[in-house]
Parts: C-alpha cells; sequence; structure tokens
C-alpha cells in the first residue's frame, strides 16, 4: 500500500503542471457547488421562515375534516340505515365552548395559543367605504402567537384592551382614508350593525392586500358586531419547534375535533416546489464535478499511457494487476482529497464574501444581505461528490493498466 | 549440482489470424549457479523462450518447474507471487522508474514482498548498490546516471529480493563496451560469489564466451550446432 501510494504520488508531482489544472478543475467544481447551494439553500430557509413566522403554526378551524355522522348511525352502527333530507341545524357558526377548548390546548407542551372570530365588515370614513376582515383577538395572547405587534408602528395591541372601542388597521387603509392615530371610522357589520371605533393602533406588513384590508378589534367587541357572542372561530398556534407542527395538529384535532391544519400541510405545494427546486439546483451544480472529472481522467490516462514501460517492469518485478489498478486509483483519490479540501476553504471564502455583499432592492429602504446558509451537510455532500467524480475517473485508466502485459510491451521496446 | 529450471516440451504458440510459433518443443534443464547464454538470429524466438522461463509468458502446451515447483497450475496472481520473490530481472532498457533514485528503484521489490522491515530493506539495498559499486550514486535519479550505471542499479533491483534465478535479456545491447565489459563480469561473479543462476539472452559473442552453457535457438527450436554469423 505505501509503495503504491508513493509511486502514486510521485506520478502525480513529476507532471505538475497537468496536475495542477485537474486538481483546480475540482477546487472550482467543490467550491461553485458549495456557493450555489449555500445560496439557494439559504433563500429557501429565508422563505420558510417567512412563511413560518408570517402565519400561525397551526390554526383550528370551526369545521370537522369528516361530516359528522347522523345520530342513527351512531345508535345502529351495524344496520342499514338511511337517513333521507337532512338539513343542517340553524345555528351560530363557531367554535364552541372555546375557552374549555383552548384551555386543553394550552395544556400541550411547546405552544401558544390565542382565539380569534373573523369576519368581514365594511369601513366607512368620510364617505369612503373598504371592505375588511375584521379580526376580533384577545390581546394578551395574540401577542404571544403573532408577528403582527413586531409590525405595530403606532400603538400597540395592548391598547385594544386600553380602549374597548379602539381598532388596529394598516398603514395601506390609513393612507387611502388619509386618516391618522386616533381617527373615528364607522364598522359596518354584516347584518347591518354598525359601531363607531377609533384608530389605536397602526400597523404595517409590506403585504399591500393586508395592509389595506385587515382590522383588529377586541373578541368581544367582534362578537357584538359579527352577531356571534361566545364564539370564536378560529384557534391560531405558535410551536416553539415550527416542524414540529405536524404531529401537534394531530393531536391537537384527535383532542379538540375540528380541524387543525398546520402550516406543513397548508404549504405542501411549495414544500414540494422547494425540493423539486433543490433537485434541479443539486442536478446542475453536480454537473460541475462531473465535467471536473473528465480532466482527472485525462491526466491519469495521459500517465497510463506514458507509463506503460513502468508498469510493465512492476508487474514482471511482482506487482500484480490489482496492484497496478490501485496505484492509478490512489492518483484519484489524491486529487479528490486535496480537491475537496481545497475546494471546501475556497467555497467557504466564497460564501463569505457572498454574505457580505449588500443589496438595497428598488423601493426598500433597508439593506438586505444575500441569504447564505451554513448548514454543514453540503460540505459533506460537495466532498462525497468529488470524491466520487475522481474515483469514477481514475478507474478506468486504472482498470486499463491493470491489463497491460508485461511481454507486449517488452517485445516492443526490445 | 541441483536443478533450478526444467523445461518440458515447451510450445508457444501467438494466437491470430496466422497463429506464429514463437517456441516449438523445446525441452531444457538448468542447473544452479549455471550462467547460460541463449543465442540465435533475430526473431528466433530467444526473448520469447526466456520469458516463458522466467514466468512473464505462458506455454501453450508443455510445462515448466523452477526451483522443484510446476508451475503449469499457476493463475497470474500465483506466477506473480512466484516472480516477486524468486527471479530477478534485467532488460536491454534499463526500465528504471524515472521519478525515483537509485536506491528507491532498488528498495522497490523489497518493499513490495514486504518481508524486511524498513531498516533492514533500505541496508539490503544500500548493500546492493555497494557491491555494484553505486553506493555513492544512491540518491540520483536514472537520467543522472550513465547508461552503465543504470543497468548496475537494474541489476540491484533484480537481486534485491535474493531470487534464484536472474533472467537478462540482452543486458548490453545498449550499452558501450566498457559498460559491457563490467556487466558481464557482474553477472559472471554473481554466479560464482553469490551461487545465482544466470539465463541471458544476447547477440554479443564476447558475452557468450564468458558463459558456462550456450544455447543456440533457430525458428524457436534448439539447435546445439548454431553460432553466430553462421546464419
Amino acid at each position: 500500500m505505501a509503495v503504491a501510494f508513493d509511486i502514486a504520488l510521485a506520478h502525480l508531482t513529476s507532471r505538475k503542471r497537468q496536475t495542477l489544472v485537474s486538481l483546480t478543475g475540482v477546487v472550482l467544481g467543490v467550491a461553485f457547488f458549495l456557493a450555489v447551494s449555500s445560496l439557494m439553500r439559504g433563500s429557501e430557509k429565508d422563505f420558510l421562515k417567512r412563511l413560518v413566522d408570517n402565519s400561525p403554526h397551526i390554526t383550528v378551524y370551526d369545521e370537522f375534516r369528516h361530516a359528522r355522522e347522523q345520530p342513527a348511525v351512531l345508535r345502529w352502527p351495524d344496520a342499514a340505515v338511511a337517513v333521507r333530507n337532512v338539513r343542517p341545524q340553524r345555528e351560530t357558526r363557531g367554535i364552541r365552548g372555546w375557552p374549555e377548548r383552548l384551555a386543553a390546548i394550552e395544556a400541550l407542551p411547546g405552544l401558544r395559543a390565542a382565539p380569534v372570530l373573523t369576519g368581514s365588515a365594511v369601513l366607512t370614513f368620510a364617505g369612503r367605504r373598504q371592505g375588511v376582515s375584521l379580526s376580533g383577538v384577545v390581546p394578551e395572547k395574540m401577542k404571544h402567537v403573532s408577528t403582527i405587534e413586531e409590525k405595530m408602528t403606532h400603538g400597540t395591541l395592548d391598547s385594544l384592551a386600553a380602549d374597548p372601542n379602539g381598532v388596529i388597521v394598516g398603514q395601506g387603509l390609513i393612507d387611502k382614508f388619509s386618516l391618522h392615530l386616533g381617527s373615528t371610522l364607522t364598522v359596518l357589520a354584516d347584518d347591518g350593525q354598525s359601531r363607531a371605533l377609533r384608530v389605536v393602533g397602526i400597523f404595517r406588513t409590506g403585504n399591500a392586500a393586508y395592509d389595506e384590508g385587515q382590522a383588529f378589534v377586541l373578541l368581544k367587541r367582534a362578537q357584538a358586531l359579527l352577531g356571534r357572542e361566545n364564539r370564536i372561530n378560529r384557534v391560531i398556534i405558535q410551536m416553539d419547534d415550527a416542524y414540529a407542527s405536524q404531529g401537534a395538529a394531530q393531536t391537537i384535532e384527535a383532542a379538540v375535533g375540528y380541524k387543525s391544519v398546520s402550516w406543513i400541510e397548508a404549504s405542501e405545494d411549495i414544500l414540494s416546489l422547494l425540493l423539486v427546486r433543490n433537485i434541479i439546483m443539486y442536478s446542475v451544480v453536480s454537473a460541475i464535478l462531473v465535467v471536473a472529472s473528465f480532466g482527472i481522467y485525462n491526466t491519469i490516462s495521459t500517465i497510463v499511457m506514458e507509463k506503460t514501460r513502468d508498469i510493465a517492469i512492476m508487474k514482471s518485478m511482482g506487482f500484480r494487476a490489482r496492484d497496478v489498478r490501485r496505484i492509478f486509483l490512489i492518483e484519484g483519490v489524491i486529487v479528490g482529497l486535496f480537491g475537496s479540501t481545497f475546494g471546501v476553504l475556497f467555497g467557504v471564502a466564497l460564501m463569505k464574501l457572498l454574505e457580505a455583499i449588500e443589496i438595497r432592492p428598488p423601493g426598500v429602504v433597508e439593506i438586505v444581505h444575500l441569504p447564505v446558509w451554513w448548514g454543514p451537510e453540503q460540505y459533506a455532500l460537495a466532498a462525497a461528490f468529488a470524491m466520487l467524480s475522481c474515483i469514477a475517473a481514475s478507474y478506468l485508466p486504472a482498470r486499463r493498466a491493470g491489463q497491460v502485459h508485461p511481454v507486449d510491451i517488452l517485445r516492443g521496446a526490445a | 549440482m541441483t536443478e533450478v529450471i526444467r523445461a518440458e516440451n515447451v510450445t508457444r504458440v501467438l494466437e491470430g489470424e496466422v497463429p506464429v510459433t514463437l517456441v516449438r518443443d523445446v525441452n531444457l534443464q538448468i542447473e544452479h549457479g549455471e550462467f547460460v547464454v541463449i543465442m540465435g538470429p533475430s526473431g528466433s524466438g530467444k526473448s520469447s523462450l526466456l520469458y516463458l522461463l522466467g514466468l512473464l509468458d505462458v506455454p501453450t502446451s508443455g510445462r515448466i518447474a523452477i526451483d522443484g515447483q510446476d508451475t503449469s497450475g499457476f493463475d497470474d496472481d500465483g506466477l506473480t507471487a512466484f516472480r516477486l520473490a524468486k527471479l530477478g530481472y534485467v532488460f536491454q532498457f534499463h526500465f528504471l522508474l524515472a521519478e525515483f533514485s537509485a536506491l528507491d528503484n532498488v528498495l522497490l521489490p523489497i518493499r513490495k514482498l514486504a518481508k524486511l522491515d524498513d531498516a533492514e530493506a533500505h541496508a539490503r539495498a544500500l548493500e546492493l548498490l555497494e557491491r555494484l559499486g553505486m553506493a555513492d550514486q544512491q540518491h540520483k535519479r536514472p537520467s543522472q546516471l550513465s547508461g552503465g550505471q543504470r543497468q548496475r542499479v537494474a541489476i540491484a533491483r533484480a537481486l534485491a529480493n535474493d531470487p534464484l534465478v536472474i533472467l537478462a535479456d540482452e543486458p548490453t545491447g545498449n550499452l558501450d563496451s566498457a559498460a559491457s565489459q563490467n556487466v558481464r563480469d557482474i553477472l559472471r561473479t554473481l554466479t560464482r560469489d553469490m551461487g545465482k543462476t544466470v539465463v541471458a539472452v544476447t547477440h554479443d559473442s564476447q558475452f557468450a564466451s564468458v558463459a558456462d552453457r550456450r544455447i543456440g535457438i533457430v525458428d524457436g527450436r534448439i539447435d546445439m550446432a548454431w553460432r553466430p554469423g553462421v546464419g
């Protein structure tokens, strides 16, 4: 083994320029692999963070995933029961007995929950109207589950608790209606009820539709306005570990009976899109390494061709075919090891450089940095793929070297 | 004297569209410590016979026994292991590895056999170079040595694992007369002082004159009547 290694090293160092060129191919391949992978995965993480942070991890709706069985079917489960002319009961929709159910959810570890009653309403001010989604919230619970508190530019969620007739609206609506903090506007509910509310807070999320079409009031106020006393139609939940939402949602649904949807379930399409994007990205960056492996193939092939006499004498001296093969495979491994080591170092330098780049998107005040992901598995992936390409590239020449028949070469030389 | 090489009815046919018989029905015994020279016109099959006796090639029919061991049942790995431990080669071209020093070239078969530890292997290689008068050139690369010096390093390498037999294919073919004489004397000494058996193929009649026995080969057959210049 040591002999094979010495010969391999001697071959590579005796052809410094060619070795350096193929090594550079691997180094660049690994570095670009890392740079692209860290950017793509970084933007994916960034996107998911926005997705996860700006929407509840789990939402419990006032619906059931499956229609409830008719009492007759429950009473005689084995009978052929047909219930005709079933009409829905006229009832006030919403989650019934929500304080108990909320308490049951809050008893689970690692999550925070808040009750919400959402309905549609029309805001009018000085003859102008705007349809909005009106959310009734409990401020001290809401501020632990929603990021809306962080987006407040004026006032806080607690301002609602201080003023039962307060309303929090978005900057978009403020601009549209030319309002300011303290203005009074009228809320018109579906069934004709109306009430004058005072603006006690303003938020700005950057999402225009949301900033124009969302308003927050106290839960009690919303219940009265929408005519749904003691009801809520949503429990929104924030988890300590967003990625545990799927399991927690199932637990909650089993416990309270109402349909519980985690962000993972709700964003299935986006998650599968990201997966496809990653597969495409890794195929493309791996192609760079495949191209680099041609350089190695070329170098080692040339060495094998030039060294047929050496191979012949080594074989006559007592090197078996596999000993000779090993020499050239080791050459591939050496290039792979050095290539991936320097490639990772160069890649990290590239990633640092990318991270330092400052971008100012048009119309945005704050400076944005490229999202670079530093996850360790991409280094392993890049290095493993580089090693694999190097070994594959050296395998063919190595096999040819193993097949050299000493007598053929000796005859030719004599 | 004990027999080192025995060839029985050895024939080697090179397969192809027109099969060529390189060696035809050769019977041969070589004793321990003998200096045997194989001579013959160009293309007579003398090198082919040497490759067969040296287990580099396998006879189409017949059998070759070395040191009392019949080699006809050996596979490629078996033959290779046998060559490593018991045979040494010297060729017309030195075939030294260009990247390695004289000492490292001699060390190569010793390290491959892996019977000696590093210090012992080093001492052995140096001793061989010293015996061949090359100790002061041990760190030089082949390209820094003269033709005769290279051939002496090649002989040291052939002796590295203390083989029974040295097989030499035109060992003086590329050397001037002074160097030729040096190599000739060395090979002669090997049989006298070190008890090695030497089998050499040559065109050189001066080289042949120092041998214990000359074997003529014509058209792949042994022809004891053949003499250089006869045809």
